[in-house]
């Protein structure tokens, strides 16, 4: 399969690529490729022009800067998947990049790329979610700074207008809280039927504070608020009565690999998983 | 477009169309037709290749997109002698129809690259995105397995 005919430009800078994008309605930019071109392929897309930003300098690594981790949007799975800092203060974006797709994939795609695209069942979105990170992103009137609750608008919707360039991802350093990613899928390299993102602050077997988000319960990633709201202050069995309430508000899809009753029940079953892998369990 | 591609230490002047995917340029440009073409969706990994040491799928990949790049298929891979992983597969009959072989030669690769001393689960999360229509798993672990203890 081959796509149709494009023109194909390199930006040397995110300047260049917003004049590109502001000249021209059906431009794209491209990453990785790694979800544009099979979209491409099948003539799902069909842009006029596409705009290489993977080699812009500046836009890949992560760099800390106090309690603020910035990503640069165009750093690949595999960077984010063994990079020391991440690893050591938010590790669950590591551990979220490490489970995408399989090691060829993770050579190509980038966090930027996936932020852009918002596919429900894509796995950095509910990380960033129950993170409460942000996007920065760069359009011809300067820097925008988008609270990822604010991001993930629809179904392969997010706030970006056509012309801004998504530059970084700003997580917080988390050090004193627990966060764990566990992801539900059929063969190795599948998207996730469900996965859950939780990051958990406890003392002593209680938990103080618990923020969780769902992949692949809807159209964008959600926040779980009931069972966020009774884990405040659960300890043993109330931390498992909490996670049954993770399925409450969503509408989850069905497909061929599962029904909506079924995805309601792998939420609440990963939720308590993965809070207790988050406490250390 | 004319774009430059090092391949197998080579490098290729090559005129291609932006929409030119890697594969169809390795194997019908430069007549390297040992990287497979199986399932075209990203899937099935009989396509990968190494550019600049890396493993990638070549039929998700723009030509373009490697421009001044150096890539490594099945065929620039030994290196005088078989490369260890290629004799492994011989001596373990890691291959059946042989289809899948170039694109898990490639990918087993790059995962010794970068994971030295494997453990075997490592070694399957390596091969994750690589299919083999005649199942033959077991003896492809195997092989690897004897590759990574060979250095
Ligand atoms: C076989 C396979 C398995 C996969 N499995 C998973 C999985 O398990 N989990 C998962 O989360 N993902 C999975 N993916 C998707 C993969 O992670 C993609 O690489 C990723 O979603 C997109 O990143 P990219 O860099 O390839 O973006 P591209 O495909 O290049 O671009 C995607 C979109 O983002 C836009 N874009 C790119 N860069 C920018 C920018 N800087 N600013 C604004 N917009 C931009 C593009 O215009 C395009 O619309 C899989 C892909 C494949 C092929
Ligand atoms: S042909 Fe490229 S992954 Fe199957
Ligand atoms: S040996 Fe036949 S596909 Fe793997």
């Amino acid at each position: 399969m081959i796509p149709a005919e494009f023109d194909y430009r390199v930006a040397g800078s995110v300047e260049e690529a917003i004049g590109l994008l502001s000249g021209n309605e059906d431009a794209k930019l491209i990453a990785g490729g790694h979800s544009l071109i099979p979209l491409m392929k099948t003539r799902l897309a069909r842009p006029s022009m596409l705009i290489d930003v993977a080699r812009v300098p500046g836009l890949t690594g992560v760099a800390r800067d106090g309690g603020t981790l910035r990503i640069g949007a165009m750093t690949r799975w595999h960077d984010l998947e063994r990079d020391p800092v991440l690893r050591e203060h938010c590790p669950i974006v590591a551990e979220a990049a490490g489970q995408v797709g399989d090691p060829q994939v993770r050579h190509a795609g980038t966090i930027g790329g996936s932020v852009a695209h918002c596919d429900p069942a894509s796995d950095i979105p509910a990380v960033l979610l129950a993170l409460d990170a942000v996007i920065v992103a760069q359009g011809p009137g300067g820097t925008r700074r988008i609270a990822a609750s604010e991001c993930f608008e629809g179904f392969f919707q997010s706030a970006l207008a056509h012309d801004e360039v998504l530059t970084a991802v700003e997580v917080p350093v988390l050090d004193g809280a627990g966060c764990a990613y566990v992801k539900f899928n059929q063969r190795a390299i599948d998207w996730a039927i469900v996965a859950v993102a939780a990051v958990v602050r406890h003392s002593g077997g209680t938990i103080s504070e618990a923020r969780i988000a769902l992949t692949n319960m809807g159209t964008t990633p959600v926040r779980a608020r009931a069972a966020e709201a009774a884990m405040a202050g659960a300890s043993g069995d109330a931390i498992a009565a909490a996670a049954a309430l993770a399925d409450q508000g969503t509408d989850p899809p069905e497909d061929t690999f599962a029904g909506a009753e079924y995805r309601r029940n792998l939420a609440r079953v990963l939720t308590l998983r993965a809070v207790e892998r988050a406490m250390g369990a | 477009m004319r774009i430059t591609l090092t391949v197998n230490g080579r490098a290729h002047e090559v005129d291609v169309e932006p929409r030119d995917l890697l594969v169809y340029v390795l194997r019908e440009r430069l007549g390297l037709t040992g990287t497979n073409i199986g399932c075209d969706t990203s899937t099935c990994g009989s396509c990968t290749v190494h550019v600049d040491g890396e493993s990638i799928k070549s039929c998700t990949l723009l030509a373009v997109q490697c421009d001044g790049r150096a890539i490594t298929t099945i065929e620039g891979l030994a290196n005088g002698a078989l490369h260890p992983v290629q004799e492994a597969f011989t001596s373990e009959h890691a291959l059946q129809c042989g289809f899948c072989t170039p694109g898990m030669i490639m990918a087993a690769a790059s995962r010794l690259n970068e994971v030295k001393d494997p453990t075997e689960e490592q070694i399957r999360e390596g091969l994750e995105g690589n299919l083999c229509r005649c199942t033959g798993y077991h003896n492809i672990v195997k092989a690897v397995q004897k590759a990574a203890a060979a250095g």
